[in-house]
């Protein structure tokens, strides 16, 4: 019954996800690979992201800050943030980064400051987000339950 | 599983399945990727993928490692996808390795879709562009790259066997439809595999690998055995039966010389091509460049020439249209050099090098050597300039032993920078001297790049092509030959004119070690020579690798702004700018940047990562070398020191590519 629930919680809860545009097909695709070989798989990639995105941040943050900010390096910073919430499949923090990335073509540095916020902020939901899910993934399989699929593919 | 190609041959190419030599049942399960991607988010996930397709996954973050993941395990990994920004190297640098090197396909990925970069990972050889996210379906059918390239090495093969003495100009067409994205990949293998020293590698595998064969490495000496054979025939002669049976190498097969006999083939095309196209083949067009100039050192013609302004259609007229088909490009640049003065002066120098160059010098060997350079068309035309050369007299054998080793250098340079190269051996043979030295790369490169422009193509005054000429010649020399560029300091002077063309690539390293000393620089060419030495196998091998130009050609064609006419054509042209010892900074900076930094890279890569040469290759123009010879300058170190300066001072080179930081990085001797 709890295991019953729980997915039942699960799924509703990755579908809220999706439909707001947090997560994208890409998150499922991650789902997908997830198998018994590979059990945590999908927390072992976004305990990375979390990493691999607060440095970036960081370093964005760092290079806005400077007196000449360097556009050339702010936007390598960009593009990488962007593969990278891409591969995970954080929707909006990935269109929030292609934004920014015009912002930087056109040198704009109070935009990219606007911008920068935005990314943040964006990062921080879908953390919070994911970090439920996850959570809500690991009961499941706590309580001897299988993850249930999800089956919307963007 | 056999494709139904030749099974033979494939089973050679399959040589790298572990499986053996049947294809395994289960291909495309245990293929061996190589994943290359800083981001470890992507990277994790790109693993998972590839395991979930039942491939075998090694991932890597960073591309020097990757590199060097790559050299350890030759016929480690079938395939290698790579990402397109990474901080320690660009990711197309990482693609003109692998291409040159070790002749792999590469898969590029990157969340950039914009046009141009996928369009460069489609110039720079890449066999497939992915978006990212990647998706696991992508991911699935990445080993139709794998065969699909076994496939045309195998067609390659299997038309070489098919004889006929055309196979060069069959060979080419086929090759090149197959080839394309190798063949790109060519230049830019010669200028990686002048930075490694695979040289080693190679031969051993050649000699072990009789049933198997594996990927050959056309090492350095290797390529040069190659080329001498090849010219002992005749490029229009010159069948992979025969050729294999002149090298006499035990292991080596007909097929394995038979596809480098078509690359080669290419290559030659390409130089000469470039050559006239001068913008786009910014290659080295040299190839015919180098031609040009060293049929008027054959004839002393030079003066001749000079004085016409025109070659003369005794030697250099009818070499350079002959061989270089293209003859009358090649005219007006060498005539440049002619025209200098200093050509006349620098070929009383050279004779005087000659002489103690002799030594060295297997005159005929080696004038036989340029010929071997342009296969294609260039082989003619190398012929002609041979034969012409021949007759020149003495000056002309010594140049020409001077250029042949420069040549057989140049081939090898050729590949990266052999364009540059050949012109300056061609303006001087002294710069062909010089090539022994080449080993000094690094410097060469630099100052090659100087010494192009100024031997030939600027017409750079005359006495600075001497000084200038001469290293690059020298620099590409040393690289294959090392201790034969006695003639180095012969080359200065030679070079003014001609050696432009090769010097261009060779000049430069020659150069300095001429530079020094123009007249003595044997003791320059030691320097140059421990310098190339190192590069020399990497040379070598780049030369020698399948890819001839590709990695100059990819370098061209993705950074050449400058119009790789400045260096094909003008091969010295590019000098031109440079007009001087600075030894085709200028030239180089602009197309030659792009292309020799691909060359010089190459050359210097010996002494210096190849970045850093090319980005030293751009500056120079701004060194303003520009008073002849820097004999102090360009002593190597010298010039290292100076290209180094440059770097640092922060030139701005011409190339837009280089604005890589971590370009620089790649210089660095991986």
């Amino acid at each position: 019954m709890e295991v019953d629930q729980l997915q039942r919680s699960f799924l509703e809860y990755s579908r809220l996800l999706f439909h707001e545009g947090f997560l994208d097909g890409q998150f499922s695709q991650l789902q997908l690979l997830q198998d018994e070989s590979n059990p945590d798989f999908v927390l072992e990639v976004v305990s990375l992201f979390f990493e691999d995105s607060e440095r970036l941040l960081n370093d964005l943050t760092i290079a806005l800050d400077q007196q000449n900010v360097d556009f050339k390096k702010l936007d390598a910073h960009v593009h990488q943030f962007k593969g990278s919430s891409s591969s995970i499949g954080a929707q909006r923090v990935k269109n929030v980064c292609i934004a920014f990335r015009n912002l930087c073509d056109e040198q704009n540095a109070e935009g990219c400051l606007r911008c920068l916020q935005q990314v943040k902020q964006e990062y921080l939901l879908v953390k919070t987000k994911l970090e439920a899910l996850l959570r809500l993934e690991q009961q499941i399989v706590a309580a001897g339950g299988a993850i249930p699929m999800l089956n919307e593919f963007c | 599983m056999n494709l139904g190609v030749n099974p033979m041959s494939f089973t050679s190419s399959s040589a790298s399945w572990k499986s053996g030599d049947g294809v395994s049942d289960q291909f495309p399960a245990g293929l061996r990727v190589l994943v290359v991607d800083d981001d470890p988010t992507c990277l994790r996930i790109l693993e998972k993928m590839l395991r979930s397709c039942l491939y075998e996954v090694t991932k890597c973050s960073r591309a020097e490692v990757a590199l060097k993941l790559l050299r350890d395990n030759k016929d480690g990994f079938d395939i290698v996808i790579s990402d397109v920004h990474m901080p320690d190297m660009d990711g197309f640098k990482l693609l003109e390795h692998v291409g040159l090197e070790m002749d792999l396909p590469v898969i590029m990925m990157s969340a950039d879709d914009s046009k141009n970069v996928v369009m460069k990972g489609v110039t720079h050889g890449a066999c497939d562009y992915l978006i990212k996210p990647v998706r696991m379906e992508a991911l699935k059918n990445i080993w139709q790259h794998v065969v699909r390239k076994k496939k045309h090495e195998w067609r390659e093969k299997d038309f070489e066997q098919s004889g006929s003495v055309e196979e060069g100009e069959r060979q080419q067409k086929p090759s090149e439809d197959v080839d394309y994205s190798s063949s790109a990949n060519e230049g830019n293998w010669k200028s990686s595999k002048k930075r490694k020293d695979e040289e080693d590698e190679a031969e051993e595998r050649d000699d072990s690998s009789t049933l198997k064969k594996p990927r050959v490495v056309w090492s350095v000496e290797l390529h040069q055995q190659f080329v001498t054979a090849v010219n002992q025939l005749g490029i229009d002669k010159a069948v992979p039966k025969k050729i294999l049976e002149l090298m006499n190498v035990p292991g080596l097969t007909r097929e394995n010389v038979a596809s480098h006999l078509q690359k080669y083939r290419l290559y030659l095309r390409r130089l000469s091509g470039q050559h006239q196209n001068g913008l786009g083949n910014s290659f080295m067009g040299p190839s015919d460049a180098t031609f040009g100039p060293m049929t008027a050192l054959n004839g002393l013609d030079l003066q001749a020439l000079a004085s016409s302004g025109q070659l003369p259609p005794q030697s250099l007229a009818t070499i350079q249209a002959a061989a270089l088909g293209r003859a009358t490009n090649k005219s007006a640049i060498s005539v440049p050099m002619v025209d200098q003065r200093n050509i006349f002066s620098f070929e009383s120098p050279k004779i005087r090098f000659v002489d103690g160059q002799q030594q060295h010098n297997n005159s005929t060997k080696q004038v036989n050597l340029l010929h071997g350079i342009p296969t294609n068309m260039d082989s003619k035309q190398l012929a002609a300039l041979h034969q012409s050369a021949q007759p020149f007299s003495n000056m002309n054998r010594h140049i020409h032993s001077q250029s042949s080793q420069s040549n057989s250098l140049l081939t090898q340079m050729v590949q990266p920078q052999s364009r540059t190269q050949i012109l300056n051996e061609v303006g001087g043979s002294h710069v062909l001297n010089l090539p022994s030295s080449v080993g000094q790369p690094v410097l060469s490169q630099a100052i090659p790049g100087a010494l192009l422009g100024r031997n030939g193509i600027d017409n750079v005054h005359g006495p600075t092509y001497a000084s200038v000429s001469q290293p690059s010649a020298v620099v590409d020399f040393s690289r294959s030959q090392r201790a034969e560029l006695p003639g180095n300091s012969f080359s200065l002077v030679g070079n003014s004119g001609i050696p432009t063309l090769a010097t261009k690539g060779m000049l430069q390293e020659d150069f300095n070690s001429e530079m020094k000393g123009n007249r003595g620089f044997m003791p320059n060419y030691d320097v140059f020579n421990e310098l190339n030495q190192n590069r020399t196998e990497d040379w070598g091998l780049q030369s020698v690798g399948s890819n001839f130009e590709a990695p100059q050609h990819t370098n061209l064609q993705g950074r050449l702004d400058v119009a790789p006419s400045v260096l094909v054509q003008p091969g010295f042209l590019s000098d031109r700018h440079i007009g001087i010892p600075s030894v085709n900074k200028t030239a180089f900076s602009a197309a030659d940047g792009v292309v020799n930094t691909a060359n010089l890279s190459q050359a210097l890569t010996s002494s210096l990562p190849d970045n850093a040469l090319r980005i030293k290759a751009e500056r120079l123009p701004d060194m303003g070398f520009q008073n002849g010879p820097f004999p102090d300058q360009f002593g190597q170190d010298d010039l290292m020191s100076a290209l180094l300066k440059q770097q640092q001072e922060g030139i701005v080179p011409a190339e837009t590519d280089f604005g890589f930081d971590g370009y620089h990085l790649d210089n660095l001797p991986v």
